[in-house]
């Protein structure tokens, strides 16, 4: 649970108090609902599994049960000031789809995803030669729900083409030496990148 | 099991109504579980759909194979759980089930209204119901639940009660009937005004058409044939469907009041939120209360599209609301019968209000 800690310090930083914000995939809630303790956030969460839902509801949480691939339909342009979309990148069927959906909607657009480019999962393809897991990634790839495999450079890649302009990149290190090496280096040293991102169109608006 | 007794309410002054005319004075069968709290706060209203009544659980008094018509949903340790919340049910204004409807004797001409009665719509059902409340001195509902019709019931009451309402949960509901289920209706309405008699049960197999699902009709009755091996060559019985809808028809007639289901039916083709308050986020702007609201992913006739409008509508105004589609394959019936996930979101929500 250290990565969460971690990936919630960094949002924390990145979620203004008293925000609107869209939590996309937001599972069983934990995040939004430490986002309403510690910024008083108000919003909702998109979620597709009833199991998740239920949690959410536990926790006073607003979710809305849907299916992310179906887009963000029904909801105004530029409504929200901050929508999320954490770990749940690698499920998406359309991602191209679904990120300018979310441009659309929110000033600010977070993105968090388990990075393939580490160093340990890496080494696992080339001195095990089988599909890498770990904690972030724990399926085997037939049951796995990750139908996407994203590195950090391939997210930055992905930005360029699709004209999303990346406004940070958080690089979530597991301890405190990888602040030692360069950012570059964030692609084998991280187990999830972390982006802030705006469309192309909306450049200074935020 | 304990049994259940209906009771009456009557309220003497005359209701206005929203057509402008005015019905009174009015009465209205209701019944209670559990009990009310000191502070009468733990009050849950369920409201009926269009064939329902007030009889919503446990057995009957009269007669103990009479089971309230959710009985699977409301009980000891059941999603509205009796232990704990009181729960009020009360038959709706314009029903044949104990209130003041079509069939009830009205007091000016000394015969039954019939026809004469008055148009009445959802807004009137609630106003009633709100009636039936400050009687049993609940000013404010913890939650107000239903599904089809009772869904518009309660969205009208989190709207024009908005001081009144904690929690609103429209199952398989609609904001505005679609045009072809406001097409069923209409054929309904139709054969019932040819022929009282052969109409309604007629009216009842087209609604029941429309509380099924392909798949659940499949399911149930296929192409089977009813105690037979071929088909007859004539124009008797044939096939289980068949027989299934007949069957609903016919005994629908001994229950209900061709005139109540033309008034009921009717009171359900004008509910139209956008059209009386300008839009939906108009209708909801001034809501206190927090949302549940489900769909059916196989519900033909309120669709889970029209639930996702009122929900983002909701969302739109920033307000709390949760929205689950159950996964089932029953179609719209599926709210009373297939609703095991409801039942276990409404607890937790609940506990959420306190």
């Amino acid at each position: 649970m250290i990565q969460d800690d971690i990936l919630l310090s960094h949002l924390l930083t990145l979620i203004p108090h008293r925000s609107r914000v869209l939590d996309l995939g937001c599972g069983d809630g934990h995040l939004l609902a430490q986002l309403k303790r510690l910024r008083q956030v108000e919003g909702y969460g998109i979620d597709k599994s009833f199991d998740n839902v239920l949690s959410c509801i536990r926790q006073g949480i607003s979710v809305y049960q849907g299916n992310l691939n179906e887009g963000l339909s029904g909801i105004p342009d530029q409504s929200y000031d901050v929508v999320l979309l954490s770990q749940t990148l690698q499920e998406i069927r359309k991602p191209v789809f679904l990120l300018n959906e979310m441009l659309r909607v929110s000033k600010k657009v977070i993105v968090t995803f388990p990075n393939f480019g580490h160093w340990r999962l890496r080494s696992q393809i080339f001195f095990k030669g089988q599909t890498p897991t770990s904690e972030t990634l724990p399926f085997d790839w037939y049951d796995t729900p990750n139908i996407r495999i994203i590195t950090i450079k391939d997210f930055k890649k992905f930005c360029r083409h699709h004209g999303i302009q990346i406004l940070e990149e958080h690089p979530l290190y597991p301890n405190p030496f990888g602040h030692l090496f360069p950012k570059s280096w964030s692609n084998l040293l991280c187990e999830k990148g972390l982006f802030v991102l705006m469309s192309d169109r909306t450049e200074g608006e935020f | 099991m304990p049994t259940v007794a209906s009771l009456a309410f009557t309220s003497v002054e005359p209701l206005s109504l929203e057509s402008g005319q005015t019905l009174g004075p009015i009465t209205l069968a209701y019944e209670t579980y559990g009990s009310l709290n000191a502070s009468h706060s733990n009050a849950i209203l369920v409201c009926h759909a269009l064939s329902g009544d007030a009889h919503a659980a446990f057995q009957h008094e009269t007669d103990p194979t009479y089971m309230g018509w959710w009985d699977s949903f409301i009980g000891p340790g059941k999603a509205l759980d009796t232990d704990h919340y009181y729960i009020i049910c009360s038959n709706v204004i314009g029903g044949c089930k104990g209130s003041t409807g079509p069939a009830s004797i009205n007091p000016a001409t000394g015969t039954a209204y019939g026809t004469t009665f008055p148009i009445i719509t959802i807004s009137d059902m609630v106003k009633a119901q709100k009636r039936l409340m400050d009687h049993l001195g609940i000013s404010q509902l913890l939650m107000v639940i239903g599904g089809s019709m009772g869904g518009m019931q309660a969205m009208t009451w989190a709207i024009d009660f908005p001081d009144s309402v904690r929690s609103c949960v429209p199952i398989a509901t609609t904001s505005k009937l679609s045009p072809q289920a406001l097409a069923f209706d209409i054929v309904g309405q139709n054969a019932i005004m040819t022929n009282p008699e052969k109409g309604l049960p007629l009216a009842r197999m087209i609604g029941h058409i429309t509380y099924l699902s392909n798949e659940s009709m499949a399911l149930k009755f296929g192409r089977k044939l009813q105690e037979k091996t071929d088909y007859s060559y004539d124009f008797s019985t044939d096939f289980q469907i068949e027989s299934y809808l007949k069957y609903q028809g016919e005994k629908f007639v001994d229950r209900f009041d061709a005139n109540s289901y033309l008034y009921i039916t009717k009171a359900i083709d004008y509910f139209d939120l956008s059209k009386k308050h300008g839009s939906l986020e108009q209708a909801f702007a001034h809501t206190q209360a927090k949302f549940l609201v489900s769909a059916i992913s196989s519900d033909w006739l309120y669709q889970p599209h029209e639930s996702r409008e009122i929900v983002h509508a909701l969302m739109r105004l920033n307000k709390p609301v949760t929205y689950i589609e159950l996964d089932s394959p029953y179609g719209h019936d599926a709210f009373l019968m297939d609703n095991d996930k409801l039942a276990q979101a409404i607890p937790p929500f609940l506990e959420s209000l306190q």
